[in-house]
Order: C-alpha cells, then structure tokens, then sequence
C-alpha cells in the first residue's frame, strides 16, 4: 500500500503543526446567497445565525443582485451550462469577445483576456511575456498569485520595500541593462486597502522606459470616479501596461478574471499563457452575468458612491471609539490590534454580537501587524454599520483598548 | 569578518528596513523574524554573488542558511574558500 501509515502519519503530523502554530484554517458554512446579513453555521453543526458580514469583497453589493441573476439564468438557458472545452479549441461564444470588449472600454485599455480567475491570470501573464533576458520589479506586498507568477517567469526577480518610489527608482537604475523591465505592484493592496502611487510609478516608468503592471482585483468597479480603478483615482488611465483584474469580487463576485492592457501583450497571452490555454473556458452563466454587472457599473455611479460614504461613515465610528485604524481610502478598513492571540479573539467576540469579520496574523501579515480586516459594501446600509460599531464598541471596551495606539497595546498584549 | 558582517547589515537596512536607524544586530533573525520574506531573499543573494564574486547555488540559499547576518557571513566565507 502506498498510503501506508508512515506517510499518514507524516500528514498528520504536519497538520498538528498548523493546530498548534495556530495557522490552521477552518471554513465557515453559509446557507445563504452573500449578502450584507448571511446565515452562517459555525462551528459545523451548530444552528444557523443571522450575522452582518463585514469580510466579503462583495464591495458593490452585486453577488446577489436581482438583474445579475436573471442575466446569469437568460444567459444559462440560451448558451448551456458548459462548453467542455478550453477558449481555443470550441470554447469561445460570442459573449466571451463580448465581455471582453465591455472590459476594455471599461478599463481604458486596448485588449482584454478572460482567465478562469484572476489567480490564473497572474501565474500566466508573465511568463508569456518576459524571459531571461527581462527584469521583474514588483512592490513587496504583492498578492501571493503575482509573486506564483514571477516564480514561474525566467525573468529576473527583484522587490521594491512597499510603495517606495526611492527604492523603485534604485531597482530601474540597477536594471538597465536588461531587456524590458515590467514594474509590478497591486493597485489597492488588499491586506493594508492602502492605493499604489500609480502616478509616481508611471513618471519613473517613463523615465526608466520600463513597463507598468497593476493588479487591480480590489479596486475594479470602484475605485476613481466612475470605478475604473487605481488608474482613474491617479489620473493614469491609458498609461498601465497591464492591467489584471477578477470578476470574483465586486464585479458580481463569481469567478473569472482577466488581462487586459497593450493589443500584443494581450495577444502574447493568448497564445502563450498556460492557463489560458490548457484550462477550461470560463462558463457561459457566468460570462452572461457579468455582462449585465458591466452593464450596472457602467449605468450609473450609484453604488460606488454609496460604498463611498458606507466607507466614510464606518472609518469615523471606529476612529470615534477609540480603534487604531490604517489609513487609507479604500473600503478595505484595517483595525490594528497587532497581538495575533487578542486578534482572533476579537474576532471570536465579535461574532458572538452577530458580527462576522476575521482576524489576520502572521505569516499573512507581518509579525507583530496582526488585525481585523474589515470591507465595506454598498449592500451595507446604515443600520448595519450602526450595529456594526456598536458591537466594536462593545467588544473594544471588553479587553480595554479603546484609544490605544501600537505602544500601548503592544505593552499589555506583547506582539 | 566583523568587515564582511558590518557591510551585509548595512545592505539588509538599507535594502529591507523602512527606518534604517531601527536597531537591527548581527543575530537578529531576518527570515524567521519577519524582516525578510523569501520573496525578497532574491535580491539579498544576488548582491551577496555580484559584491563577493561567488556563486550560491538555490539549494544553499535557505532561509535558515540566510535568518541571521551571522549565518549569512559564515556561508560567504565557505564559498569564497571554496
């Protein structure tokens, strides 16, 4: 027998490992579409409870919104369910190009890809369109699928301390003598919800004639005035190189994602990007909705604005009351609690007042940089965030850090 | 060897630290204390290799072998030597 009890043993001691690191994941079941109130069972087994979500990247509130879902069921009637195939053999309706057109007007750019997700889109993009004779220069707080993605590419690997123009500028002067350099960085960072300097970025990429790649998961459909992004709210519409994104978030939260950007490049993923090409295409249910939250985002600015004032609203309750926040003008509101035991707590507590948001710590964030990362959606209305910051409050005053700072909290709990 | 130590901490600052004046030391874990991750370990190795004209192969850049600019420093020594 392969699996004999050597090698189980081997696993199971590994996961022990986790328990006790205290690294070990467990998901929650949801018996309810994602929404702003969702019924959550946990731990599995217990009854269901009615709790506020503030962890979703749910950030226009379109997982659940009724046209999206009647687009989702016309789209699911008139192309199937699925297309067995990937994008090049049979797998490409006329809804694919669709959406794909309806994202590059939407993103300013020239071409769009569509990708399983956007985590497919990162492990390919690089890899089919640098080689060895290239430099990588990416922000060190990129997400975990671009930094897959770079491992992946025989392009040079270097790193930049996070949203350090001065440090960005060394990295070009040292890189010179490559090839092309490709400038990588998130556009909303989705542990800090703090914005890239894209204008700054694009001035050094001028300079040091290098390419731009920005992805903006976190920030399609919302960010800048009508939502196109980090690129709008810096006012570098058309000078991003490659832009990655997901449907999965506030682009009605399913799946997919995409690269879209300069014709060729767009092109050289086509034909070179693994897993584009050797995964299956993306279904057409979800193609046919997202066609219609291309439409909704594109309608109006409406619910961009609400999460606007949702975001406002909740970063001034939480600094009233006393809480250490990062800045930022993302919906992505950090509160800082640095102690990653006083973090899980927290968040422990907090679900017992009907709240749902989760603590992060290391080796997610970095030591001693534990949090509850809260997200704001513009399906929270106002009575939400009111509960929401009651129970804050509550749980706040109960281990006695309001108006506490890193110092002061560090002091009691350790780091 | 105290030469060899004080240039790689000052590259470690410089490269790794927001506030180059924070208190870092010889022993001071870098990987395991979060300092450095080991996506960032790339550009370490790469000036260890361009300022000591050595080559450390991948299998020998662990993130134990590179935690401390102790550890660091012995494992230039053994490949100059070598």
């Amino acid at each position: 027998m392969v699996y004999s009890d050597k090698v189980r043993g081997h696993y199971r001691q590994e996961l022990d490992g986790l328990r006790e690191a205290g690294l070990f994941k467990q998901e929650r079941y949801i018996r309810s579409p994602q929404a702003a109130e969702i019924e959550v069972e946990f731990p599995a087994g217990a009854e269901g409870r009615m709790v506020i979500n503030f962890c979703a990247n749910n950030y226009l509130g379109l997982s659940s919104h009724h046209e999206v879902i009647e687009a989702a069921r016309t789209g699911l009637v008139a192309r199937g369910y699925g297309l067995s195939s990937v994008r090049f053999i049979c797998g490409t309706q006329d809804i694919h190009r669709e959406l794909e057109q309806k994202l590059t007007a939407f993103l300013g750019t020239e071409d769009t890809l569509l990708f399983p997700s956007c985590m497919d889109a990162n492990a390919g993009v690089f890899e089919a369109v640098l080689n060895e004779q290239d430099v990588m220069i990416a922000d060190r707080l990129v997400h975990a699928s671009i930094v897959d993605g770079m491992r992946l590419c025989k392009a040079q690997q270097d790193t930049y301390k996070h949203a350090n123009l001065e440090h960005l500028e060394e990295k070009l002067q040292l890189h010179q003598d490559k090839r092309h350099r490709l400038i990588i960085t998130d556009g909303v960072f989705s542990m800090d919800g703090d914005l890239a300097p894209l204008d700054g970025i694009c001035d050094l990429a001028d300079k040091y004639d290098a390419m731009v790649f920005v992805d903006d998961s976190h920030a399609s459909g919302f960010i800048g005035k009508t939502g196109r992004g980090t690129h709008e709210h810096c006012g570098v519409v058309g000078r991003i190189d490659i832009i990655t994104t997901t449907l999965g978030k506030a682009l009605g939260g399913a799946s997919g994602g995409c690269v879209s950007g300069r014709a060729e490049l767009v092109e050289m993923c086509r034909q070179r990007a693994r897993p584009y090409l050797f995964s299956n295409t993306v279904a057409p249910v979800i193609v046919a909705g997202a066609l219609q939250v291309m439409d909704l985002v594109t309608r109006n600015t409406e619910r961009r604005d609400k999460l606007e004032a949702n975001t406002a609203f909740w970063r001034a309750g939480l600094k009233e009351a006393g809480f250490d926040l990062k800045e930022g003008e993302s919906p992505i509101v950090p509160v800082m609690l640095y102690n990653a035991r006083l973090a899980q707590e927290f968040s422990r507590d907090l679900y017992d007042e009907g709240i749902y948001a989760i603590g992060f710590f290391f080796p997610v964030v970095a030591k001693g940089a534990a949090r509850i990362r809260t997200q704001l959606s513009a399906a929270h209305d106002r009575r939400h965030l009111e509960a929401g910051l009651e129970a804050f409050r509550k749980v706040g005053q109960k281990h006695g850090i309001l108006g506490m700072g890193k110092k002061e909290i560090t002091e009691r709990f350790g780091l | 060897m105290d030469d060899l130590k004080q240039t790689i901490l000052e590259y470690v600052k410089h490269e790794y630290l927001d506030d180059e004046d924070e208190d870092l030391g010889y022993g001071t874990p870098l990987i395991s204390g979060g300092i450095v991750d080991s996506f960032s370990m790339v550009s370490l190795k790469r000036f260890l290799e361009n300022r000591y004209k050595i080559s450390i192969p991948d299998a020998e850049a662990s993130p134990e072998a590179f935690d401390t600019v102790d550890s660091i420093a012995a494992l230039v020594v053994r490949f100059k030597q070598a």
